[in-house]
C-alpha cells in the first residue's frame, strides 16, 4: 500500500512513537516540536510547544494521557498528551538523549549526554499518571555510566532491570530498584555505538541497532545474544513486529558521508528479517535520506519510519504481510490448530 | 608511611656482590673466538691459488701461461713474473699455480669471477685466496681420511597438486579471496557459501597471487617472496629480496622474477642470506625455483630521459613459452636474449634493432610450415626514423634469423598481440593522417603457420582500436573500437563500439579471410574477457562510475544462424546482460565454467565485493564484502589426457553429465532439507525460549503482587472521572473491503 507521507518537520526526525493503541503516532524531530499524529490517515493532532532545542526522544505512557520528552535543551519535559500543556520540565547539565516509560507508567528515565565535564547517566523519576497532579523533582534513582556512555536505555518486563546501550557497543543491565550494576556484555563491535533499543511486546527481548551493521536479539534476562541481523550499512534504528516474528533495521550511510558517495550507495531502505530465521524477507525504498528511527505499530497493522530527510512514512501491511509464512511456521500452526482441535 | 628500604651500599646483600664471583679466565670461549676472529693482514693476501690447469710439460708452460694471462688480467693486475706454476718431478706441471695480484682487492675480485670459469672444454678454473688454502687446509683441519658426507634420509614433500583432486569429487576450482588483512582459499561452491579451505590474517602484505600452474601460492612481504602450497599450505619456498614490489613467473614455473624499486643494498663485510657483492645495486633478480637461489641479477635500465621518468615495463624480463629463454628490451637500442639455465646472453651479445619499441614471444612453441629444427619466435616492432618506415619484425630464436618483417607507414603506435597457440600475430597499429589530425586503426594479421608468413590486413575499422582479443585457442577476435579517445567531458565514459571478426568458411586445413562479423554500436564498455576455453566471451564496462555492465555472447550459438553470416565461422548470441555497481576486475576460472567480477577497496571504496556469474551469465552470488582486495582463481596445470581421451569424453558428454545432474539434484535436496531442519530446530529452541521466559515472569508478578493486566486498571482508572464529565458520543466510521475480484472487459 501507498505510504502515508507526513511532512511536518522541517529538519532530520529524531525518533517516531506509537501509542499502545496504535492509533496516534509522535514525532520529534530536531526542529525544535513534537507532533502528534493520527496514524490511520497521517492528520496532525497537534504539536507540542515549548523546548528550545533538537529533540532527540519522545514517549507516551501506556494510558497515553502523558508524553514525555527530551532534548538538547538539557530538559526532559512531561506534556498532557490531550491538550498539548507543558506538566513539568526537570533540567540537566547537559542534553537528554532517550527517555522511555516504565511498562505501567509509573516512572520515566531519561538518558543524559556525557559533555563539558559531566559524566553520562541515567536518571529515574516517579510519575503520577493524572495530569492534574504534582510531580515530583526528586530523582528516584541516578546510575552513572562511567565506564562508557549510555547512548539509549529502556526498561524490561515488570520494570525488573533498566538494560542500557553504550557507545562502546556493549549492553548493560542494571537492577531497575537499587540501580546496582549487575551485568555487561560487548555485544557489538568494538567502539561501534548502539543507536537504538527497543522491545517486543513482552518486553522479554530487546533488539539493538548498531554502527557496526548490525542488529541483535538480546534477552533481557540474562543477556544473551538470541539473534543476529546482519546488514550492509551502518544501522540507526530496529524495531520487533508485535503478532508478526519480523524484526525491522533502518540505517544508511551516515548523513556526513552521503555526499562524498553516489546516491545510489545510501542504502536508505527499511529492511525486515525474519526474527527467528535471521534471514532478510524484504526492504521498503521511499527515503531519500538515512532512516534515524523506526516504530512498529503495537497492534501489528503497520509501521513507520522517520528520516534525516525531514519526513516520517507511515505504512500499513498489506495483506501479503499477514499471509506470508515460512513452511515451518505453517507447519507448527497447523499441529498447534490440530492438538486444539482435538483437545475440544 | 614508611617508604620501602632504598638499596644503598649497607643494604646490599651478599648476593648482590656475588656476580663477580667466578674467575674470567676459566671461561671457554675459543668457539667464539675462532668464529669472530679477525683474519690479520698476512701478507698473503695478493695471492690466489689456481686448480684445474691442464698438465703441460716445460716447453708448453709459456704458451699456457700467456693464455692464462689473458684471463687474469680481466679483474686485476699481473704479470708473468708473478704468476709461479710450480713442475712435478716427471717434468710436468702439477695442474696448479699461484698468482699475485698488485691489491688484495683484485686478489677477491679473481676469486669471485674466475671460479668456476671454463679455461677452455675440458678445464675449469678453481680460483682461492692463498689465506683461505692456508686457513681450510692447514694441517690438522683436514681430515686425512675422506669420510663421504651423510645424505639426510630422503623426506616425503607435500603433494603440491593435491589441490586438483577435489574431495567433493566435483571438480569444483580453487580460488583466493584477500579481504581486509585476511587471506583465504575456497572452493567454489556455485550458488552456496564458498568453502572455506584455509585462511590467515596477514599473510601477505602486499598482494597475492598463484603461480601460473596453480602449484604455489605466493604471498609478497617487505623481506621477499614466499610459496606456499601442499595440503598442508606450509611454507615451500623462500627469495629473500628486500623492499620487493613486483613478481613474476617464467611460463613452466621453473624462474622466477623479482623486482623492487630499491637496488640491493649489500652491508659491507655484511652478508646476506642469497646475494653477494655483485648484486649490490641492482633492482631485478632472476631466481631458480627449485633451490630458491638467485642466477642473475640486474640493474634497472634508466631511460633516455630521467626527468620524465616513464613507467617501467612489467615484466621487464619475458620468457619464451618453454622457460629456455628469457628477454629483456632495451628501449630503442636492443633485445637482450639470455638462455637458460645459466642467464649468459645468448651469442654473448644483444640483438641490436634500432628504435625498437616493443617486443613479444611467441605464447606457445610455434610450429610453422616446413620448419623442422627448434625454434622460438619473437616479434617486435621499430617506428619511422626518418625516411626509414615503421617495421615489424619476427624473428626465430636461437638463430636470430629475422623471418618476416612488414613495413608501414604513419604508424603513432602498435601494439603486438599473439593468439594464444601461436597460428597467428595480430598487430594493431594506430595510424594517424598525414595532418595528424585524424586517427585510425589496422590490424596487420601474421599467419604466422602459413608458408612464408602471409600478412592479412584488416582496414575496415573507421575509429582507434582501444581493446584487442583473441578468442583462446581459437581463430577469432573482438576489438572495442571509439571516435573519441579522450573523451569531452571528463569523467564521462568515453561512447565506444564492440566489433566481432572470424574466418571465412573455406575448404582446407588453413583458416579464410577474417570477415568482420558484427558491430554493436552506442556502448561504454572497454573490456573483453574470453572464456579459457574459447567460444565465451564477456565484453564490460570497468573502472567507470557511470556504468558497470557486463554482457555474455556465444560466438558459437547453437541456435538459428542469420543468412547474413552464412559464409562465416560463428553464429553471434547475446545470452545475458549482468549490472556490477563499480566492478574493476574480472576474471573467468580456469574450467570456462564461472566468471567472478569484483569491485576492489584498492580502487575504489564504494560497494567492495564479490559477483559470481556462470558461463552463460546467470548471477549465482553476490557478496559485499567490506574492504574486498582481490580475487584470484587458481590456475590448472594442463590436462594428462591425451587427445584421443579428450575426444572421448566429449563424445561421451552426455553420458557424464547425466551422473553429474543426479549428484547435484540429490545434494540440491539435501541441502533444502537441512535448511528445513535448521528452521524448524530454530522455530523450537525460539518457542521453548519465550515459553520459560512466561514462566519466569508469571512468577515474578505474583512474587509482586502484580494485577495480571496492569495497563488495564490503569485504563479503566482514567475512564472513571471522565464519566461525570458530558458524556460525548464519538462515531468512527469503519470501511472494510469485504470481497474484492477482477473484471476483464472485453
Amino acid at each position: 500500500m501507498r505510504p502515508i507521507l507526513l511532512s511536518g518537520h522541517e529538519r532530520a526526525l529524531t525518533q517516531v512513537k506509537y501509542n499502545r493503541d496504535g492509533d496516534l503516532i509522535f514525532s520529534t524531530a530536531k526542529d525544535q516540536h513534537i507532533c502528534a499524529w493520527y496514524a490511520h490517515n497521517g492528520e496532525r493532532l497537534g504539536t507540542y510547544h515549548g523546548h528550545v532545542g533538537a529533540i532527540w526522544s519522545v514517549d507516551v505512557d501506556p494510558t497515553c494521557t502523558l508524553l514525555a520528552s527530551g532534548s538538547a535543551d538539557n530538559t526532559l519535559r512531561l506534556w498532557e498528551v490531550e491538550t498539548g500543556k507543558l506538566l513539568h520540565t526537570w533540567e540537566f547539565p547537559t542534553a537528554v538523549k532517550r527517555v522511555e516509560f516504565s511498562f505501567d507508567g509509573s516512572k520515566v528515565l531519561g538518558v543524559t549526554e556525557k559533555r563539558m565535564g559531566h559524566l553520562g547517566s541515567i536518571v529515574v523519576f516517579d510519575v503520577d499518571l493524572d495530569p492534574k497532579a504534582e510531580q515530583t523533582d526528586e530523582r528516584s534513582l541516578t546510575i552513572i555510566c562511567d565506564e562508557s556512555k549510555a547512548t539509549v536505555a529502556g526498561w524490561s518486563y515488570l520494570s525488573k532491570y533498566i538494560i542500557a546501550g553504550h557507545e562502546d557497543g556493549s549492553v548493560s543491565q542494571y537492577d531497575a530498584k537499587t540501580g546496582d550494576l549487575l551485568d555487561n556484555v560487548p555485544v557489538h563491535e568494538l567502539n561501534q555505538p548502539i543507536t537504538d533499543l527497543q522491545w517486543d511486546s513482552d518486553r522479554y527481548t530487546f533488539i539493538t541497532a548498531s554502527k557496526d551493521k548490525t542488529a541483535k536479539l538480546i534477552s533481557a534476562r540474562n543477556l544473551d545474544v538470541l539473534k543476529t541481523y546482519p546488514s550492509d550499512t551502518p544501522l540507526n534504528s530496529a524495531a520487533i513486529t508485535p503478532n508478526k516474528d519480523f524484526v525491522i533495521l533502518g540505517g544508511g550511510q551516515a548523513a556526513m558521508d552521503v555526499t562524498t558517495t553516489a546516491a545510489r550507495q545510501g542504502k536508505f531502505e527499511a529492511r525486515f528479517y525474519h526474527k527467528i530465521f535471521e534471514e532478510e524477507v524484504g526492504r521498503v525504498r521511499g527515503h531519500f535520506g538515512p532512516l534515524n528511527t523506526i516504530a512498529s505499530d503495537p497492534t501489528g497493522k503497520g509501521y513507520c519510519s522517520g528520516g534525516e530527510d525531514g519526513y516520517v512514512r507511515v505504512h500499513h501491511f498489506d495483506a501479503g504481510y499477514f499471509n506470508f509464512y515460512y513452511e515451518v511456521e505453517r507447519e507448527r500452526m497447523n499441529k498447534l490448530a490440530a492438538e486444539g482441535a482435538s483437545k475440544k | 608511611m614508611v617508604p620501602p628500604p632504598a638499596a644503598t651500599f649497607e643494604h646490599l646483600r651478599d648476593a648482590d656482590l656475588d656476580e663477580d664471583d667466578w674467575d674470567e679466565d676459566e671461561i671457554d670461549i675459543s668457539d667464539l673466538r675462532e668464529k669472530y676472529e679477525v683474519q690479520l693482514e698476512q701478507g698473503y693476501d695478493c695471492f690466489v691459488a689456481i686448480d684445474g690447469l691442464p698438465e703441460v710439460t716445460e716447453e708448453q708452460k709459456p704458451k699456457l701461461l700467456k693464455f692464462l694471462l689473458k684471463k687474469l688480467k680481466t679483474v686485476g693486475r699481473t704479470t708473468e713474473e708473478l704468476v709461479w706454476m710450480p713442475m712435478g718431478e716427471n717434468g710436468k706441471s702439477l695442474r696448479f699455480a699461484f698468482v699475485e695480484y698488485s691489491s688484495p682487492g683484485e686478489a677477491a675480485a679473481a676469486v669471485r669471477q674466475l671460479h668456476g670459469q671454463p679455461l677452455d672444454k675440458k678445464h675449469t678454473l678453481l680460483v682461492n685466496k692463498l689465506t683461505d688454502v692456508d686457513r681450510y687446509g692447514r694441517e690438522g683441519r683436514i681430515d686425512e681420511e675422506y669420510t663421504p658426507p651423510t645424505i639426510e634420509p630422503f623426506e616425503d614433500q607435500e603433494h603440491l597438486r593435491s589441490f586438483l583432486a577435489d574431495p567433493s569429487g566435483r571438480g569444483r576450482d580453487q580460488f583466493i579471496m584477500y579481504r581486509n588483512e585476511s587471506v583465504g582459499v575456497f572452493w567454489n561452491n556455485d550458488r552456496d557459501t564458498p568453502e572455506n579451505i584455509v585462511d590467515r590474517q596477514h599473510w601477505t602484505e602486499m598482494f597475492v597471487q598463484w603461480s601460473p600452474l596453480g602449484t604455489y601460492l605466493v604471498s609478497v612481504h617487505q623481506q621477499g617472496v614466499q610459496l606456499w602450497g601442499g595440503p598442508s599450505w606450509s611454507r615451500q619456498r623462500r627469495f629473500p629480496h628486500d623492499f620487493v614490489n613486483l613478481v613474476a613467473f617464467s611460463p613452466t614455473e621453473r624462474y622466477l622474477v623479482t623486482w623492487s624499486a630499491r637496488p640491493i643494498a649489500i652491508p659491507e663485510h655484511g652478508n646476506h642470506p642469497a646475494f653477494t657483492i655483485d648484486d649490490d645495486g641492482k633492482n631485478y633478480v632472476i631466481w631458480d625455483i627449485e633451490t630458491s637461489s638467485p642466477i642473475r641479477s640486474f640493474a634497472n635500465i634508466d631511460g633516455p630521459d630521467d626527468d620524465n621518468k616513464r613507467k617501467l615495463p612489467w615484466p621487464a624480463f619475458k620468457w619464451s613459452a618453454d622457460d629456455k629463454y628469457v628477454a629483456r628490451l632495451i628501449q630503442g637500442q636492443s633485445i637482450s636474449v639470455y638462455e637458460l639455465p645459466g642467464m649468459g646472453l645468448l651469442g654473448k651479445t644483444a640483438i641490436k634493432v634500432e628504435g625498437v619499441q616493443d617486443f613479444e614471444w611467441a605464447p606457445s612453441t610455434p610450429k610453422r610450415d616446413s620448419v623442422k629444427q627448434y625454434e622460438q619466435l619473437l616479434c617486435y616492432w621499430t617506428p619511422e626514423i626518418g625516411s626509414n618506415p615503421a617495421k615489424v619484425g619476427l624473428m626465430s630464436i636461437p638463430s636470430k634469423q629475422v623471418v618476416r618483417t612488414l613495413n608501414l607507414f604513419s604508424v603513432s603506435d602498435a601494439k603486438l598481440h599473439w593468439q594464444s597457440e601461436a597460428n597467428y600475430l595480430c598487430v594493431k597499429v594506430d595510424r594517424h593522417s598525414k595532418s595528424k589530425k585524424s586517427q585510425a586503426t589496422t590490424l596487420e594479421i601474421f599467419r604466422v603457420k602459413e608458408k612464408g608468413v602471409p600478412v592479412e590486413v584488416v582496414d575496415s575499422i573507421k575509429d582507434t582500436v582501444i581493446n584487442f582479443a583473441w578468442e583462446p585457442k581459437g581463430d577469432r577476435f573482438v576489438i572495442i573500437s571509439t571516435s573519441e579517445p579522450t573523451p569531452a567531458t571528463a569523467g564521462a565514459p568515453p561512447k565506444t563500439s564492440v566489433s566481432f571478426f572470424c574466418p571465412e568458411k573455406i575448404k582446407g586445413p588453413i583458416a579464410g579471410n577474417f570477415k568482420h562479423l558484427r558491430t554493436l554500436d552506442k556502448k561504454n564498455s572497454n573490456a573483453i574477457y574470453w572464456s579459457p576455453k574459447g567460444r565465451f566471451v564477456v565484453i564490460a564496462s570497468i573502472h567507470n562510475q557511470q556504468s558497470s555492465d557486463l554482457e555474455f555472447y556465444d560466438v558459437d550459438y547453437e541456435g538459428e544462424k542469420p543468412e547474413s553470416d552464412k559464409d562465416l565461422t560463428a553464429n553471434l548470441q547475446l545470452m545475458n546482460q549482468a549490472e556490477h555497481y563499480g566492478v574493476t576486475d574480472i576474471e573467468w576460472d580456469p574450467s570456462g565454467r564461472y566468471v567472478a567480477s569484483w569491485a576492489s577497496v584498492w580502487k575504489h571504496s564504494m560497494e567492495n565485493g564479490y559477483h559470481l556469474y556462470d558461463f552463460r551469465g546467470e548471477v549465482l552470488r553476490e557478496e559485499p564484502i567490506e574492504k574486498f582486495k582481490q580475487w584470484v582463481w587458481r590456475p590448472r596445470p594442463q590436462t594428462l589426457l591425451t587427445k584421443e581421451e579428450q575426444k572421448s569424453v566429449r563424445k561421451n558428454l552426455r553420458e557424464y553429465s547425466r551422473v553429474f545432474e543426479q549428484e547435484d539434484a540429490e545434494r540440491g535436496a539435501s541441502a533444502d532439507l537441512a535448511v528445513v531442519e535448521a528452521r524448524r530446530r530454530m522455530l523450537e529452541e525460539y518457542v521453548s525460549f519465550r515459553e520459560s521466559m512466561d514462566e519466569d515472569a508469571e512468577e515474578e508478578k505474583l512474587e509482586l503482587g502484580l494485577p495480571d493486566d496492569i495497563v488495564a486498571e490503569l485504563l479503566a482508572a482514567k475512564q472513571l472521572p471522565t464519566n461525570e464529565d458530558d458524556e460525548q458520543v464519538i462515531e468512527e466510521i469503519v470501511e472494510e473491503v469485504l470481497e474484492e475480484h477482477e473484471e476483464v472487459q472485453q
